[in-house]
């Protein structure tokens, strides 16, 4: 609820930014009183795409609240879930499918991904992930680096993506902004943006800042990164006091962003490795009065499972990465269910990778075999809100998808079978209850611009033409 | 509990050479063979070897292993990796992989350089592998900046504790778009030196040109391999520079494998009909650079389809992350693959590629006893390994990272910080 309100709000304070004001010609200079650190000039212009009612019937259903209903269906209309049970109404003008044999999901979301700001292909030219040019770059904002092309986010949607969060990379202490899309083709990011949620803000721990910065004036040891993420939070409760006591200088946007953050607006996610410094980010936090939504990463997360649960901080989690610089030696693979396990514990499987985004499902299924193994198991119907409830609470667009309960955007997956496999295919995919997915018909199969005329010559040689 | 502790122990005595006899019964075997799988086929293990594979076998004192009616493979293949000569990819003085003795610009070209001579069977990355059924690898030699696009030589190792690889040495090269850096900035240089290094390593250069790039050492092994005497692994992606890739192998007579192959689909009759086997990472479907924009899931299956010799391989983090190698198969069969052909790709495929399939990749009677049971079927990451033997020795299926696990599952246990628990 409290999002619904925050969006609206956004939306008028946007709205009230726009008015041109007397001292100044450019829009976004707003007067003390409508001050916010949230204004988003970017606005989404995302719509719908419009879709007769669809009806899918006979499936198991995993609706990401924790239940599962087999033999049911999903009523979709307007966008919306309308029903989801083993009895549900079918309109006359509803398209009818046959989900015999198949399962039925929330969307799946992502709640840490580069697509777009790291696009494939990977040349140098489409390098947008980091403004590694320092330590804190609070003012930048993922968004403006999308490459909307990326063939990424088209794969993606065939793993059943529906939403994700599109972060700024971890060379900084404080990399910026990020923003959720909905992950329908789009020649604009603005298009793509997820009506009402909040951004992100990017943070980093331990060897990345101090790796790209330890010979460009700093932070070079992890004190270093401390030191500087207290600055910067020091100089935003400063900034905010000031505008908060009515000044109206200078519009700083570094600032704006800190503040937003430690007023609840911005969501902060902190790439972390290691326990210690995650309880290290978790006393910085109460230090300067903001709340940590997510540690990403967070190979050793298992070891202060019950600390993040208390603390009410999800883990963002792979299932199975480890060794490739030092302070992720002790990942393990048991690191998803135990941090599920802690009472009120919060896991989310993430990709951080092109490749993992097409798999949540499959990561989530490694985490609930490993579990397995050590006698925890984790039922489906439960395993299912690692990738679509959970990423939706820390994204603080919960109260919009990632259940399928009756007035939610209807993000919806059609799988083959049952979703924790490795040959487990998503079938159709929707998004505000258009099918922009379908793996059985190439109409329903987007390609980005990037890839046109890619294969001319074999096409010709198939004609019998050009060798 | 305990029962680790003393198989550890008797590990520890026995070292490799007491290999145990066992009847593992009642399993569904999954041979690698044009047996294919065999149900309800109990497999005798008499010295470390296979000694029968069958229905109703007895076998008086060797150890009896119900395996109630769960899949048996033959230890997976853990693909073309740095295993044991890396240990935290990040830190370079853990990481052994590749040499440049070159500055970054000069080309230092060292075939003769050896990798198998920096494997440390105790890495910790080899139990981390083999708890997930990998029981060998192939330990590449890579290109770096100031080495040239030859990386140098590898070979296979089996995880059982082996200073020593198995089988033949083998030759890795990298050509395309990723080593043009390597040859002053166009593929085309890659042609032209490799010609001159065969040129050099048959005489035609004087040792002592200003041109030459070889060592004496150097220039013996160019020979060894240039004249068809052991398999050269050429990581390559682009269609274009496959095709004369091909030609370039056929005309020289070297013995090529691929590994990459992103747009191997598109010229799999060719590949085919060289008798070239692939190594892919079946993953992989995004156009990463320009030399693969013709990726797809559907590559594994094609290349296969056209009687092409598929095996699978990591194209990154492929020593930490070996233990996904049969998610990638899993996947190739969702994608079209015949199961058995992806089982293959993990067992006989590379074993047959590395000239070592008389000793492993498959259940048949004579092969080493390297095999894994399986909690259901192995391509499928629902799926674990229960229990990996090596020369029929039960591998303790123990890692660095399971006992950090235990060490915090259980730490309610103890009012004594986790550190003191075992």
């Amino acid at each position: 609820m409290r999002l619904l309100l925050t969006a609206a709000a956004a939306t008028l304070l946007a709205a009230c930014a726009s008015q041109p004001t007397k001292s100044t010609s450019t829009a976004t200079t707003p007067s003390a009183k409508s001050y916010s650190f949230v204004a988003d000039p970017y606005p989404s212009t995302y719509q719908r795409i419009p879709s007769p009612p669809v009806v899918i019937t006979n499936a198991t259903v995993l609706d990401g609240t924790g239940r599962r209903l087999d033999g049911a269906g999903v009523l979709m209309q307007d966008g919306k879930i309308i029903a989801v049970g083993n009895d549900v109404a079918v309109p006359t003008d509803a398209i009818r499918v046959d989900g015999t044999g198949k399962w039925i999901t929330p969307g799946i979301i992502d709640i840490h991904s580069h697509l777009g700001v790291y696009a494939s292909p990977g040349v140098s030219a489409n390098s947008d992930g980091n403004e590694a040019t320092a330590p804190v770059t609070a003012q930048v904002w993922a968004e403006h680096s999308i490459w909307p092309q990326d063939p990424g986010f088209l794969t993606a949607l065939a793993g059943g993506i529906t939403s994700l969060q599109i972060l700024p990379g971890s060379a900084n202490l404080i990399g910026g902004r990020g923003v959720t899309l909905k992950n329908v083709p789009s020649t604009t990011y603005q298009a793509m943006k997820f009506p009402g949620a909040p951004w992100g803000l990017k943070m980093a721990c331990g060897e990345n800042p101090k790796r790209v910065y330890g010979q460009k004036g700093g932070p070079s040891t992890r004190m270093g990164n401390v030191a500087g993420y207290r600055a910067a939070f020091a100089e935003a409760a400063d900034y905010m006091k000031k505008r908060k006591g009515g000044d109206t200088g200078k519009r700083d946007l570094k600032e704006d962003s800190l503040a937003g953050a430690i007023n609840g607006d911005i969501r902060v996610h902190i790439h972390c490795y290691r326990a210690d410094e995650m309880a290290t980010m978790i006393d910085l936090a109460k230090e300067f009065g903001f709340r940590i939504s997510a540690f990403h990463h967070g190979v050793e997360a298992y070891k202060v499972a019950d600390r993040l649960a208390a603390e009410g901080i999800c883990g963002a989690l792979w299932a199975d990465w480890w060794g490739f610089k030092m302070e992720s030696f002790d990942g393990i693979q048991e690191d998803i269910v135990m941090v599920d396990r802690a009472k009120n514990g919060c896991a989310i499987v993430h990709s951080d990778s092109e490749e993992g985004i097409q798999r949540l499902n499959q990561e989530a299924a490694k985490a609930m075999a490993n579990g397995r193994r050590i006698g925890i198991d984790i039922p489906p119907e439960h395993a299912i809100r690692w990738i679509t409830a959970n990423p939706a609470k820390a994204m603080g667009i919960d109260g919009m998808t990632g259940t399928l309960e009756p007035g939610k955007m209807a993000d919806v997956v059609l799988w083959n079978g049952n979703p924790f496999s490795s040959y487990a295919q998503a079938e159709q995919v929707y998004i505000d209850g258009a099918r922009l997915y379908d793996r059985h018909d190439p109409k329903r199969q987007p390609k980005s611009d990037f890839m046109l005329g890619q294969d001319l010559l074999r096409n010709d040689a198939k004609q019998g033409g050009a060798r | 509990m305990n029962r680790f502790v003393i198989t550890i122990i008797l590990l520890a005595l026995a070292g490799s050479a007491s290999a145990q006899d066992v009847l593992i019964r009642n399993a569904t075997v999954h041979t690698a063979t044009a047996q294919g799988t065999l149900q309800n086929a109990d497999v005798l293990v008499r010295r470390g070897r296979i000694a029968a594979v069958g229905h109703g076998l007895n076998a008086a004192g060797a150890q009896v292993v119900d395996a109630a009616g769960k899949p048996l493979t033959p230890a997976l293949f853990a693909g073309i990796n740095d295993i044991g000569v890396e240990e935290v990819s990040g830190e370079s003085s853990t990481v052994d992989s590749g040499e440049s003795l070159g500055t970054s610009k000069d080309m230092a070209v060292r075939p003769e350089f050896d990798v198998t001579s920096a494997y440390n069977p105790e890495s910790v990355l080899i139990p981390v592998a083999r708890v997930e059924g990998y029981g060998w690898t192939m330990v590449a030699a890579n290109p770096a900046n100031g080495g040239s696009l030859i990386g140098g030589q590898g070979g296979a190792f089996r995880f059982d504790g082996s200073l020593d690889p198995i089988g033949g040495r083998v030759l890795f090269l990298t050509l395309g778009g990723d080593s043009a850096n390597l040859t002053g900035g166009s593929r085309a240089g890659q042609w032209m030196i490799l010609d001159q290094l065969i040129d050099e390593a048959r005489g035609r250069i004087p040792a002592d040109s200003k041109f030459a790039l070889l060592t004496p050492a150097g220039r013996a092994a160019m020979a060894k391999y240039f004249g068809g005497g052991g398999r050269v692994v050429v990581t390559i992606q682009r269609a274009s520079d496959i095709r004369r890739l091909l030609r370039w192998a056929k005309q020289r007579n070297v013995r090529i494998a691929l590994a990459g192959a992103s747009e191997g689909w598109k010229v799999a009759n060719e590949i085919a009909s060289a008798k070239v086997p692939v190594f892919v990472d079946a993953l992989v479907d995004l156009p990463a650079d320009f030399d693969q924009i013709g990726a797809t899931m559907e590559n594994a299956a094609k290349l296969r389809a056209a009687g092409v010799d598929v095996g699978f391989y990591l194209s990154s983090d492929a020593s930490h992350y070996a233990r996904k190698l049969r998610q990638l198969a899993g996947n190739a069969v969702a994608n079209g693959m015949r199961w058995d052909d992806a089982l293959a790709g993990l067992t006989r495929v590379p074993a047959q590629a590395f000239g070592l399939d008389k000793e492993m990749g498959s259940i048949a009677v004579g092969k080493r006893a390297d095999l894994v049971l399986w909690s259901g079927d192995p391509l499928d990451v629902a799926n674990t390994a229960s229990q990996l033997w090596l020369d029929g020795r039960a591998i303790p299926m123990v890692s660095r990272q399971t006992e950090l696990r235990d060490r915090y599952l259980h730490r309610e246990e103890s009012v004594l910080p986790p550190a003191y628990s075992r």
